[in-house]
């Protein structure tokens, strides 16, 4: 058997979608122009799928505090903080997030992905239990993979579920450690938090929330879902990253269990890396300044949202079920989305193609992310550009002729 | 003798009411699977207990997954994700089941 023969079901799959045109999966930004815009095919496009939530990444101020970090400490840190030791920068990172929570401890890890990957898997071991939600990103899965606890799925947003499993438990022995999202990646919901939050506190169990897509989008200080509902100090344990609303990359974890800290020397995936160059860490800092002084960022992506959450759903677009900084287009299959998605790029517009097994219940979605800066202008034109796109596809019924009555 | 007989008496009783309980059980978990799965049927080829769940069929992992949710509530047992992956066939899938329904506390 050849090492690749088990991909073979893949291989085919992609094949599909490789000869028919533009490949999604290897997209190349020939050059990023904007938060919102970059050159791709040699055409101005504009940017609807980066994550990119409050369009940090060209913030002059961000990128003044990266480049005086390269200056003064150079472009890597080459070794892991372990090994290598703490920049100061590092430390003063983690005590400005864990103060933004309001938490006693922060660890920072070098990407979100390793945050949830480690976190997860040490805090839940042998004897214990882990329950995750069906949705739970491939970070949260992973972690499952590495863990020696039992893990158990329950129904995506769905306390009642959880509850089940948590009750079925009885009284065996071992920590119960339930992992939630802020605001699930591929439709933009959010989770029913403060019910989970009564389930866990019955049952006694431990709550982590992953607050990746929320950190900046939601509370009035942009804590994320834990702050919108008012549950900040019933969330054991926060995770999220750098790399989406702050514009760069890392995560972290924060948390009021006074022995936080030993994480440091358990948790593999941030032992055995490289620790978050200067750079990274600096314009980092500044992201979260910029968060904390410019609550309008928030303002105008919730307008943005609105603007295309709307516009596509008068239209007649399947959404994901409500508002969010995601916007999730339900398609019929994979080959639809994906000649949609080469058409909207065809017409300028770049957002992200989600096909199973990336997606929740085996649906096929066009995936669109929010930016704070891109002006309802740009989102009008793009919803029209769906719209005729929709039509001309067939997955729109065809538009209402208005009754041109001579009598 | 009469104590003997008793005793006979009694554990064919056991037996019966557990074998029953069982065989009740058994065919309802098996019917269950069997409506769970129908809509991934491949061709002619009818499902039963020796049905390889992930090969035969036209279901993926993370269907079975959810497929394994509503079971889990239709026969409140939790089968935890590592289990899940050393789940072949129907007939498995069912005695795992009734495994966990029997060491219910």
């Amino acid at each position: 058997m050849g090492l690749f023969d088990r991909h073979a079901g893949l291989l085919e799959a992609y094949r599909d979608v490789r000869t028919t045109g533009l490949d999604p999966f290897q997209i190349r930004m020939e050059r990023v122009l904007s938060p919102t815009e970059a050159i791709i095919n040699g055409k101005p496009t504009l940017l609807v799928g980066t994550n990119n939530y409050f369009g940090l990444t060209f913030d002059p101020s961000c990128m003044e505090a990266a480049i005086e970090a390269i200056r003064a400490e150079g472009t890597g840190t080459t070794g892991s903080r372990i090994a290598n030791g703490s920049y100061t920068e590092h430390v003063a990172l983690e005590q400005e997030i864990a103060q933004f929570y309001g938490k006693k401890h922060c660890m920072v890890f070098t990407t979100g992905y390793q945050a949830n990957l480690g976190v997860i898997s040490t805090l839940a071991d042998q004897g214990d239990f882990l329950l995750i939600d069906a949705d739970s990103h491939a970070s949260i899965y992973d972690a499952c993979k590495m863990t020696r606890a039992e893990v158990v799925r329950f129904k995506h947003n769905d306390p009642s579920s959880l509850e089940a499993r948590l009750r079925r438990l009885g009284d065996k022995p071992g920590n119960r450690v339930v992992v939630l999202e802020g605001i699930y990646s591929m439709l933009g919901d959010s989770a029913p938090l403060k019910e989970f939050i009564d389930v866990c506190k019955k049952y006694g169990a431990y709550v982590l929330v992953d607050e990746a897509h929320s950190l900046g989008a939601l509370g009035d200080n942009g804590r994320g879902l834990c702050e919108a509902v008012g549950v900040l100090d019933d969330c054991h344990f926060i995770v999220g990253t750098f790399s989406k609303t702050l514009g760069a990359i890392g995560g972290y974890c924060v948390s009021d269990d006074p022995d936080f800290d030993i994480l440091r020397v358990t948790v593999r995936s941030y032992m055995f890396t490289a620790s978050l160059p200067p750079s990274i860490v600096a314009s980092v800092r500044q992201a979260l300044r910029v968060v904390k002084a410019k609550p309008e960022l928030r303002k105008q992506l919730w307008e943005n949202v609105s603007t295309l959450y709307d516009g596509l759903k008068e239209q007649g677009f399947t959404l994901g079920p409500e508002h969010g900084p995601v916007v999730g287009v339900h398609l019929p299959d994979r080959m639809t989305a994906i000649g949609f998605w080469r058409a909207m790029l065809e017409a300028g517009i770049y957002v992200n193609v989600a096909v199973p097994p990336a997606t929740p219940n085996g649906v096929s979605l066009l995936r669109c992310s929010l930016c704070a800066v891109h002006t309802s202008e740009q989102l009008e034109h793009m919803v029209e550009v769906m719209t005729g796109i929709g039509r001309q596809m067939g997955v729109l019924p065809p538009p209402k002729l208005r009754a041109v009555s001579g009598r | 003798m009469r104590i003997a007989h008793q005793l006979t008496v009694e554990n064919d009783g056991i037996a019966d009411t557990a074998t029953l309980a069982r065989g009740i059980l058994r065919a309802d978990v098996i019917r269950e699977i069997c409506l769970h799965l129908e809509p991934y049927q491949a061709g002619e080829k009818p499902i039963t207990g020796e049905t390889v769940i992930a090969k035969d069929l036209t279901i993926d992992s993370l269907a079975i997954m959810d497929m394994v949710m509503e079971l889990e509530d239709r026969f409140d047992v939790s089968i935890p994700m590592s289990v899940i992956a050393e789940i072949h066939t129907v007939d498995q899938l069912a005695d795992t089941i009734q495994d966990l329904r029997a060491s219910r506390g």
